[in-house]
């Protein structure tokens, strides 16, 4: 990490070549119109000279420091590796990245693992520990002399261009508008990124489990030895039962959803007053802007257990009808009902549905409306008969991204549903979806190369490719028919 | 004309009137009956929002009262020693102390002590500790240290546990409970707002759990997305809205803007743990990573956001720049983006607001773990406000749920202060053109 000391010298520095730049300007032309002729002007404002110089100065240096900051550690770490004495190299791969860890603790002042080491090794540790240590100074003061060498000589190249003809203005627009290109690449990189991390590591995975397996198979049970001691079995990554169990919680939100949030679009849309909107539509974005785990903790605290005994008492009741079984069936069901998550996940998603229905439908043109309540049909045989076929495809897009969402959301089915892979429609039973995997298999203290670690990534890039193809119709839907009656 | 015997007779005028009428009683009792499906789906609506606000108030608000308890303890020499201050069982102490007051006496194996040890919180020995490390001469003499009593003693005292339940089936026995009361009754317990649970951080023990660790951290950690998201955010809407050429690419990268609003917060986190933590190896669970993952989660909202009070700013504005001889730079920024200003800090707030209360990618970076403390700096193992829920959510005991429903509180009174500000200034800045 670059210290704060250094990042706070080199702003003071380029304020200070900022003002020198600003100065020797101011007194070329003040020079110029005393010596000469009346009407000697430099071609920039001052301020543009200062900050051509300040930009020359600061620009490389901060580069510099921010690629030091990112790629430092990295560097340090793979050199000192490959330098390892033959002790180390002779560890297994578990017991030399745990020594690695530590000896970049200890390098660090952090604490080291509890793990105990043969004296040999820990004598290396300490070494490489003191190794990595002068390593990263070493590093450091690099970068630093490297920062300060390239802001020197920005200066001197930058000052020595100030003159009342130079084109300052000109330049430093040039840099504004390269930093905002590059900022607008920032997004574009941050798709990359998702792409590329997600396709690496589900190459490993795939590596180790046939994708076909993985996307057709009905089994899951990513149980597999943490280390060659321990017993377990093989493992099973078939990935059907978790698209099930998403499936079905995701039917039973937009079941709750879009019935209540379409409904609710259109008399807002079309029958509410004035007032009653200014309550309602706020009103109903706050319910958006309740953060997911505070609608887990009411899936699972409260929803979880109402339902549950709502149905035990049901079962209680029919046990010894003509109903036996049933009640007996729904005396056992569980907290962790998939009818639950997906009730919960429909609340959530009311205020999706509604607020981007409401738009659509006032897109509608009014002409439309009036057309046909002219002709005699009342209120709601026009919104039926004119509105909603006209609105109609935007408002499939609209809940085709209110799919996407429930498909991606994780907290209310980490909280709410449970871990059983199980392929079933029924609504009372507990299910698992892609996301609660995802988090299960990635919290904790894990091994980064097992399969089951890995295999969170090949559910993540299923996860990004399924929402992504719903984006994508969906905007793309709702686009063209916004476009229709602009 | 045979045909004419098979042809109904032509309705009457009044016939038809009738039918007229009859079908107009449908048609509006349709009508009104379409109303109510709307008036119903929002009355649902916002029941489910009473609801939830409503039952996270009753689960929570039971967090900010608590019971202390203060002890006048005789800290006898004989079982302090002061060259060993560390080394004595001051909760022991603490509960004998109790028991005299209760005028009970403690049987050979301890079991009386045992049972107000459970009683207590570990708070009042701590306490005690410190008290003698600042002043040793304080050994032989009585000492009153005051502290919290244990979370099942505090459900008792707020009624979440019942004297009716019976003995096996609830965490106190009929003993502790007989103690409680008594304890009460002689004035040594009082009751109080519970400032603690807003001055500590998180703990094993609920009645010493807080959330101040986790306010601290959610706090650094929007420091980072703030510092990274909304610069670049708003620069890159600015480059988008006001100089790219309309070709091929900008076309990409605006869809690609619009995708990536809409991609799974989860995704993000996948993306956080392999190239921040993986690859450029930012430290696991540091408010660092996290702010690192939301910022370029709320990239997306920020841009889209400040495009549409770019938009909004009328070209007159910028002809009239260009007219005097502004620059295309200059146009913006020295009078759009101005002018565009409580639009883009309105999105930026809400988009601020939405990632306060984010979870999911956090849980991916490693920012699960249990972290006693107030972060020390942006490096160091941290938790956030939503994670705090998440993980008090999954501790089995009792008084931990209460503990989340207020955590949940503190965090949506955050989020209101966001958004409140978020709407003052856009009534206050916004200009209509």
């Amino acid at each position: 990490m670059i210290s704060w000391a250094v990042l706070a010298a080199l702003v003071l520095f380029s304020a200070v070549t900022y003002v020198l730049g600003r100065r020797k300007l101011t007194a070329q032309v003040a020079g110029q119109a005393a010596g000469q002729v009346a009407g000697a002007r430099s071609h920039s404002r001052p301020g543009y000279h200062g900050a051509y110089v300040m930009l020359w100065v600061a620009a490389p240096a901060a580069a510099v420091l921010m690629l030091h900051g990112a790629f430092g550690p990295r560097i340090e770490s793979a050199i000192v590796r490959a330098e390892a004495p033959p002790v180390v190299q002779a560890l297994g791969d578990q017991e030399r990245a745990v020594f690695h860890d530590d000896a970049w603790a200890l390098a660090h002042g952090h604490a080291a693992s509890e793990t105990l080491y043969a004296p040999d090794v820990r004598a290396a540790l300490d070494a490489e520990a003191a190794q990595a240590r002068n390593l990263g100074i070493a590093v450091h003061l690099g970068a630093v002399a490297l920062a300060v060498a390239l802001s020197i000589g920005g200066f001197f190249l930058a000052y020595g261009r100030v003159r009342p003809e130079f084109r300052a203005r000109e330049r430093v627009e040039q840099w504004t508008t390269a930093v905002l290109v590059a900022c607008s690449v920032a997004a574009v990189l941050t798709t990359v990124g998702i792409v590329a991390s997600l396709a690496f590591e589900s190459f490993r995975f795939f590596q180790a489990v046939p994708p076909l397996k993985f996307l057709f198979g009905t089994e899951w049970d990513p149980q597999i030895a943490m280390r060659a001691d321990q017993f377990a079995t093989s493992g099973a990554f078939g990935a059907v039962p978790l698209f099930a169990g998403t499936f079905l919680i995701m039917l039973i939100a937009m079941a709750v959803a879009a019935p209540i949030g379409l409904f609710s679009a259109i008399y807002l849309a079309e029958y509410a007053s004035r007032p009653v909107r200014a309550v309602v539509k706020p009103l109903l974005e706050v319910l958006a802007g309740v953060p997911t785990v505070v609608y887990g903790f009411f899936a699972a605290l409260t929803v979880g257990p109402l339902f549950r005994g709502f149905f035990n008492g049901l079962g209680a009741e029919l046990i010894g009808g003509p109903l036996n079984g049933l009640g007996l069936y729904l005396a056992q069901v569980q907290n962790q009902m998939a009818l639950v998550a997906g009730a919960v996940m429909g609340i959530m998603l009311i205020p999706f549905v509604s607020s981007l229905s409401d738009d659509i439908i006032n897109a509608v043109p009014q002409s439309l409306r009036d057309g046909s309540l002219a002709m005699g049909a009342t209120p709601s045989e026009t919104i039926k008969k004119v509105v909603m076929p006209a609105a109609l495809p935007g408002i499939m897009g609209a809940l085709l991204l209110a799919v996407s969402r429930a498909v991606g959301e994780t907290m209310i089915v980490t909280m709410a549903a449970g871990l059983q892979a199980k392929t079933t429609l029924n609504p009372l039973d507990t299910v698992t979806t892609v996301t609660v995997q995802i988090v299960t298999l990635l919290t904790g203290d894990q091994e980064f190369d097992s399969p089951k670690t890995l295999s969170a990534f090949g559910l993540g890039l299923t996860l990004f490719v399924i929402t992504l193809i719903l984006n994508v119709i969906a905007l793309r839907i709702v686009q063209k028919y916004r476009e229709q009656y602009d | 004309m045979t045909d004419a015997a098979l042809t109904p007779p032509a309705p009457t005028p009044a016939d038809l009137r009738v039918a007229v009428a009859a079908r107009l009683k449908a048609r509006r009792a349709r009508e009104t009956r379409f109303r109510w499906y709307g008036r119903l789906a929002i009355l649902t609506a916002l029941m489910f929002l009473a609801v939830l606000l409503g039952r996270i108030v009753t689960q929570g608000y039971t967090t900010f009262i608590d019971y202390r308890m203060s002890v006048p303890v005789y800290v006898d020499p004989a079982r302090v020693d002061a060259s060993d201050l560390a080394g004595a069982g001051y909760d022991l102490l603490v509960a004998d102390a109790v028991l005299a007051k209760l005028g009970e006496k403690d049987d050979e194996f301890g079991s009386a002590s045992g049972k107000v040890m459970e009683l207590l919180s570990t708070d009042l020995g701590f306490k005690l500790l410190q008290k003698l490390r600042a002043d040793p001469s304080l050994i032989g003499k009585t000492v009153t240290v005051t502290g919290p009593v244990r979370a099942d003693a505090a459900l008792y005292y707020k009624g979440e546990i019942k004297r009716s339940t019976p003995q096996e089936s609830r965490k106190l026995d009929d003993r502790q409970i007989a103690w409680l009361d008594k304890l009460k009754a002689q004035g040594m317990v009082s009751s109080g707002f519970n400032t603690s649970f807003l001055t500590r951080s998180d703990s094993t023990e609920p009645e010493q759990a807080g959330v101040l660790g986790a306010v601290v951290g959610s706090a650094m950690m929007l420091l980072v997305t703030a510092i990274l998201a909304v610069p670049i955010g708003v620069l890159a809407a600015v480059y988008l809205e006001e100089f790219s050429p309309k070709n091929r690419w900008t076309a990409m990268i605006e869809v690609n803007i619009n995708n990536l609003a809409a991609v799974p917060s989860i995704v993000y986190g996948l993306l956080g743990l392999a190239v921040f933590i993986n690859w450029l190896a930012v430290p696991r669970s540091s408010p660092l990573v996290g702010g690192l993952v939301l910022a370029l989660m709320a990239l997306p909202t920020v841009i889209i956001a400040t495009r549409s009070a770019l938009k909004a700013v009328p070209p007159s504005i910028r002809e009239a720049a260009l007219g005097v001889g502004a620059s295309k730079t200059q146009t913006v920024f020295h009078h759009v983006l101005p002018l565009a200003m409580p639009g883009v800090m309105t999105g930026a707030i809400l988009s601020l607001a939405h990632a306060l209360g984010e979870t999911a990618p956090l849980l991916m970076v490693g920012m699960v773990s249990f972290v006693p403390g107030v972060p020390a700096g942006l490096t160091e193992a941290a938790t956030v406000l939503p994670v705090q829920v998440f993980i008090w959510e999954n501790a089995s005991e009792r008084a931990f749920h209460e503990r989340t429903a207020a955590a949940i509180m503190v965090l949506l009174a955050f989020m209101i202060v966001m958004n409140l500000a978020a709407i003052i200034l856009r009534r206050r800045f916004e200009r209509r053109w």
